[in-house]
């Protein structure tokens, strides 16, 4: 049945394509190793009934919720802190934009050194993923604040933590929310670099796992798969976050 | 009595890359409580500077401003300014904003302030609007009852209604004449438009160019409601324009 834009034909059509394209190309290639897209639903549906798909989804979102939250009570006060105080961005900026271009990827072998192999490790990377783009986001927004709304409170005598919590955050809250929805997406990136090395559990690890024993390339691709299904959510989590009226009126005119 | 507030010789120049401009050159003048004082001069005189320092925003290098025989350092509650842009916070809906502004205030005091508020500048039933949901006169009522909620002595008004369209405008001078008549605020506006100063001022300062000195006094000493067609207006608006070098209806 066609229900406008919002009809299940405009979203389902594309990925019935995609499959087909790919069985066929399959079929065609002669390939043992590359999975059909049924093969592929057939190892999702083995790993969900041996437990092992949740298992594995469950470490990775306890490492991105560990290594996220972290970040966040670091970064939004931090940027608070270089968005409000001038000094503050003059000492803390050139750390920022000097550390920040660094894949955490390239952090594995410290993180490894440092936090061995286990939870620590890929924690640690994706603390070090999210704080970046929630710091300069958070600051940006309070250094972008409407100067008019800082006048107005200091008009009815508010000052100092007052002026920041009830002005200086709600006025800088949409920018701060961005930050934090580019962070968990970065998040979701790096831990599955993160388990490839680290440690054994993960949807990270059931990839590397994967194929390393035996070439279980239809697990490889139904991983990847869930990769993008529990990211998909987690983004419209945040997007859920970016609707609320505290951060919507900064979208609308 | 004394006056309300005193101006006494301030002086401020900006720092800028061209080097320093002058802005208030050495002005003094003073305002009784109670009094509906208009500064008006060319655009970019410094009458936005000088409204800034008198409700504290801005420092003055030499002089001094006192409201009620003390200096002026800081903005204050007692003193409410209005701008040209709404300053209502967008995350707060109507009463939120006008709750804000009470800042500290009992519940129950502020429930019944807000409604009379509220009613004053006659925006019932949108207590729980946004200010993106308002219409630009009606965030502009709204900025004005959440300034006199405060009960400030003082409204420093910033060509309030510059933003407005004309129709708008002309709603609005009535409602302030209308607000003002039931509560005594003393009131500093700044504009650029002479018949907005003739239509509600007792008193109109009218600036020099940059660095800003004041040019010319006139008293209004016409009753309220005034009639912008009657020849004393028509010969006060001549005269200003004249003051600002612009000869209207020359010949």
């Amino acid at each position: 049945m066609w229900r406008g834009r919002r009809g299940w034909i405009p979203l389902l059509g594309p990925v019935a394509l995609l499959f087909g394209i790919w069985h066929v190309a399959v079929m065609m290639s002669g390939s043992l190793i590359f999975p059909t897209p049924w093969q592929v639903a057939v190892g999702l549906v083995d790993l969900a009934r041996q437990g092992l798909l949740l298992k594995h989804v469950v470490a990775s979102l306890f490492r991105v919720t560990c290594g996220y939250l972290l970040a966040a009570a670091l970064a939004i006060p931090v940027g608070m802190l270089m968005g409000w105080f001038a000094t503050a961005h003059a000492f803390l900026n050139p750390l920022v934009q000097g550390l920040r271009p660094i894949s955490p990827i390239a952090w594995i072998p410290l993180a490894i050194l440092w936090f061995g192999v286990g939870d620590l490790s890929p924690i640690f990377l994706i603390f070090l993923s999210s704080f970046f783009p929630m710091v300069v986001g958070t600051a940006a927004g309070v250094m972008t604040i409407d100067r008019k709304y800082v006048r107005a409170a200091r008009n009815f005598e508010y000052t100092g933590f007052r002026l920041f919590r009830l002005v200086v955050l709600p006025a800088a809250l949409p920018q701060i929310v961005t930050g934090m929805r580019i962070g968990l997406g970065v998040a979701w990136l790096v831990v599955v670099a993160a388990e490839m090395i680290a440690v054994s559990s993960g949807l990270g690890y059931l990839i590397i796992d994967s194929r390393n024993a035996g070439n279980r390339y239809d697990l490889v691709v139904a991983g990847m798969f869930v990769i993008g299904v529990v990211g998909f959510l987690l983004d419209s989590v945040m997007r859920g976050l970016e609707r609320l009226d505290e951060v919507r009126w900064r979208y609308e005119t | 009595m004394r006056p309300k507030i005193e101006v006494l010789s301030i002086s401020k120049t900006f720092q800028t890359r061209g080097g320093p401009v002058p802005v208030l050159d050495d002005l003094s003048f003073q305002v009784a409580d109670g009094e509906f004082v208009a500064v008006i001069g060319p655009s970019g005189c410094g009458k936005s500077t000088l409204l800034g320092v008198l409700a504290g925003f801005e420092r003055p290098e030499r002089g001094e401003v006192r409201v009620d025989d003390e200096p002026v350092r800081e903005p204050r509650r007692k003193g409410i300014f209005i701008f040209q842009q709404p300053s209502l916070f967008p995350w707060l809906d109507l009463e939120g904003n006008l709750v804000f502004g009470l800042n500290g205030a009992s519940e129950e005091a502020r429930r019944s302030l807000v409604a009379h508020y509220i009613a004053l500048v006659g925006l019932e039933g949108f207590e729980r609007a946004f200010p993106s949901q308002l219409s630009g006169g009606m965030q502009q009522r709204a900025e004005l009852a959440r300034a006199l909620m405060v009960k400030p002595e003082i409204l420093f008004l910033d060509e309030p209604f510059g933003a407005l369209d004309a129709l708008t405008r002309l709603r609005m001078r009535a409602e302030l004449l209308r607000i003002l008549s039931r509560e005594r605020h003393t009131v500093l506006l700044v504009t650029h438009d002479v018949e907005e100063a003739l239509h509600l001022a007792d008193r109109i300062l009218v600036l020099s160019p940059r660095p800003a000195r004041i040019q010319r006094v006139i008293e209004v000493v016409l009753p309220r409601p005034r009639t912008l067609s009657s020849p004393e207006l028509l010969a006060l608006k001549v005269s200003i324009l004249r003051e600002l070098g612009v000869d209207e209806g020359a010949g």
